[in-house]
């Protein structure tokens, strides 16, 4: 009760300050502008199952200190994208952005449609190998073959050649990937791809994929469950997923040659040298520098650009601005990766465009 | 002339049993709409070719109705062996307490979500095979093409395993139902004949039953059939056919509940509409067979 009241009473400052400052029109539209966004009390979003556990966390922060509650569900990207389109939901969030096609379809609902990066994900490459214990080093070319099912057995030339000094075993490689469709597979096929123009030409890129070798495991945590149970296996997992349950994974060597680990920092390195990301651009995966990590990948908040309830229109502005500030400092609570700060500019400076 | 409240009755009962009617017609007709793109674009191809590609929109279907043929009749074999087994066993073979408390036992079996059978799998169920089963059939049976290969664990055989347990609460307590309605004077009949107790099941409960006992098994089938979470963890999702039980294998539910939601593109969607209809002409399908079956059943006896 307190707080509610103090809130209203600074709220009621604010406006008095700002019709004072502005006066005449504008000051009155923003007054009702933002007396109606006080008004909205619960927004709803749909989609990316990555991004909630982020989410989850940076809008409970957000509802104790606004009192705005965010519904939101994590049923998928594309479903996402798909209530989205519908106008069921107030925003969406995918893990890649929506194409043409599917702007159209949105924009046939709503109009225009604006798309944010929201967090950043990486991919780890997990492996079971006991009796190894120094961490592998892969090539982008060793990567390619494992997944093309060319490389075989883990004491294969191209996996000693750069582990120099590491016993590797003659054992079979089990590859193992995601069967369920996702944003992490778009992200590593995205990298695939960008590596090895045999996997460009044969499998492509994509959420789900045809995988020429291995077994597909449902979700992170089934990736996870079969590396650990199989000796010689290789799976790549969500980055904070593999940090939370501290699994073993290699190094990757990336466009400047240099081994990275995963981690936020390299991650984020890799983001912010592509500070004019944008939805049908977006790519970052094999970035140059020698700090970044190469697969890596934005997700993405959809929003219009209008909405015909002004007061909830408000509220969603409010929203995204706080998550691409200060919300951000919730993201590595949970082992997610804080934006780069240009990526954040670019983001504020699109928020500014709804009207 | 009809009282006023049975005519009130009449029309509810009517209208409750059309519209099971009608969400059966309404399921069928939006199947069969969404997955005309899919159906015009692959014709034929579509359920004899074995490529599943997203990426370049080219899609066959055939492993995963092997996949889902080849895990439903483990099950209806070894589920439904040992649930018919432990219903004669329950009836002919304990009484009291015990009886109930089996049974029991048996048929909250049923309770368990089908997510926590699939966790079991993965966590407890498919390290097993892999360390132990998967390795010793190897070793005793590998001559066969069945139990050929590397043992990973999660595959056909992790996934008929789990189905056969799924299935066991519904195949046991229908046919401990069907046996316990076997009428007293033919068991003591045949026990006054001389029969031994083995001998009254086998010839003379057993037959009596079996109709009932078909249904029962035909309804484990159709759990196995459209199963869907379980299967998906512990099955390998690979689209192939393989004669191996170890071989990693894909269902036609597990494929709809893996793309579904991230399916983008239209032919995409459609030919997992199309995999969906499939499911539900299979289990039609069965229901028919089975149906026959019983009627068939029901005429000999008629003729005796």
């Amino acid at each position: 009760m307190l707080r509610k009241s103090t809130r209203m009473a600074v709220s009621g400052l604010t406006l008095a300050a700002l019709v004072a400052a502005t006066g005449g029109v504008v000051g009155a539209k923003t007054l009702a502008h933002a007396r109606k966004a006080d008004t909205v009390k619960t927004l709803t979003g749909a989609g990316s199952t990555f991004d909630y556990p982020f989410f989850s966390r940076a809008f409970y922060v957000y509802q104790q200190k606004t009192g705005v509650q965010v519904n939101y569900q994590s049923i998928g990207s594309g479903a996402g994208i798909e209530q989205f389109s519908a106008g069921t939901v107030d925003f969406g969030a995918t893990d890649v952005p929506m194409n043409s096609d599917e702007v159209k379809k949105a924009q046939a609902h709503g109009g225009p449609v604006i798309q944010i990066p929201i967090t950043l994900g990486g991919v780890a490459m997990a492996y079971n190998l006991p009796s190894v214990k120094q961490q592998l080093k892969f090539t982008p070319k060793a990567l390619a073959d494992i997944y093309l099912g060319k490389v075989k057995k883990w004491n294969d030339p191209e996996i000693t050649s750069v582990n120099k000094g590491v016993k590797l075993p003659n054992l079979p490689i089990v590859v193992v990937h995601r069967s369920d469709g996702s944003g992490t597979s778009y992200i590593f096929t995205d990298y695939l791809s960008s590596v090895s123009s045999e996997w460009a030409k044969k499998v492509g890129k994509g959420k789900s994929v045809n995988w020429p070798v291995g077994i597909g495991a449902k979700g992170n945590e089934a990736v996870a469950t079969s590396v650990r149970n199989t000796q010689g296996a290789i799976g790549y997992v969500e980055l904070a997923y593999a940090m939370q349950t501290k699994m073993t994974y290699g190094l990757i060597q990336n466009k400047a040659g240099v081994f990275v680990a995963p981690t936020p920092k390299s991650i984020a390195a890799a983001a912010a040298t592509k500070p004019n990301v944008s939805a049908t651009n977006f790519s970052i995966v094999n970035a140059p520098g020698k700090d970044s990590y190469p697969i890596s990948g934005f997700s993405w908040v959809l929003l219009y650009r209008h909405y015909p309830d002004a007061a909830k229109e408000q509220a969603l502005v409010k929203l995204f601005q706080w998550m691409e500030t200060d919300g951000q400092n919730e993201a590595s609570a949970v082992n997610y990766v804080p934006l780069p700060q240009n990526i954040r500019d670019s983001a504020l400076a699109k928020l500014d465009t709804m009207h | 002339m009809k009282r006023r409240s049975d005519r009130v009755l009449d029309g509810w009962l009517w209208f409750a049993a059309l519209l099971a009617l009608a969400l059966f017609m309404a399921f069928f007709i939006m199947l069969g709409t969404e997955s005309r793109a899919s159906v015009l674009r692959f014709g034929w191809r579509f359920v004899v070719t074995s490529v599943w590609d997203p990426v370049h929109s080219v899609f066959g279907a055939l492993p995963f109705l092997y996949g889902t043929a080849v895990t439903s009749l483990f099950a209806l074999v070894f589920g439904g062996l040992v649930g018919v087994c432990t219903a004669v066993f329950l009836v002919y073979f304990v009484r009291g307490w015990f009886r109930s408390w089996l049974g029991g036992a048996i048929e909250l079996l049923a309770a368990i979500p089908s997510v926590v059978y699939g966790l079991w799998g993965l966590f407890v169920l498919a390290p097993w095979l892999q360390h132990t089963l998967e390795p010793w059939l190897g070793r005793w049976l590998g001559f066969l093409p069945l139990f050929q290969g590397v043992p990973y664990g999660v595959g056909y055989l992790a996934a008929g395993l789990i189905l056969s347990v799924m299935i066991l609460p519904t195949v046991t307590a229908l046919s401990r139902d069907v046996l316990l309605a076997v009428p007293r004077d033919i068991h003591e009949g045949a026990l006054a004949l001389g029969a031994t107790t083995q001998e009254m099941i086998t010839h003379v409960a057993l037959p009596y039953a079996r109709s009932g006992i078909i249904s029962a098994l035909m309804l484990g089938l159709g759990r196995a059939v459209g199963e869907t979470i379980a299967v998906t963890m512990v099955i390998g999702n690979r689209p192939e056919i393989s004669a191996s039980l170890f071989a990693p294998g894909y269902t036609m539910a597990s494929v709809i509940a893996n793309e579904f939601t991230e399916a983008t593109t239209h032919v995409y969607l459609s030919a997992l509409y199309e995999v969906g209809l499939l499911l539900f002409l299979l289990t039609v399908a069965f229901y028919v067979v089975a149906r026959l079956f019983i009627r068939g059943i029901a005429k000999t006896e008629g003729n005796v």
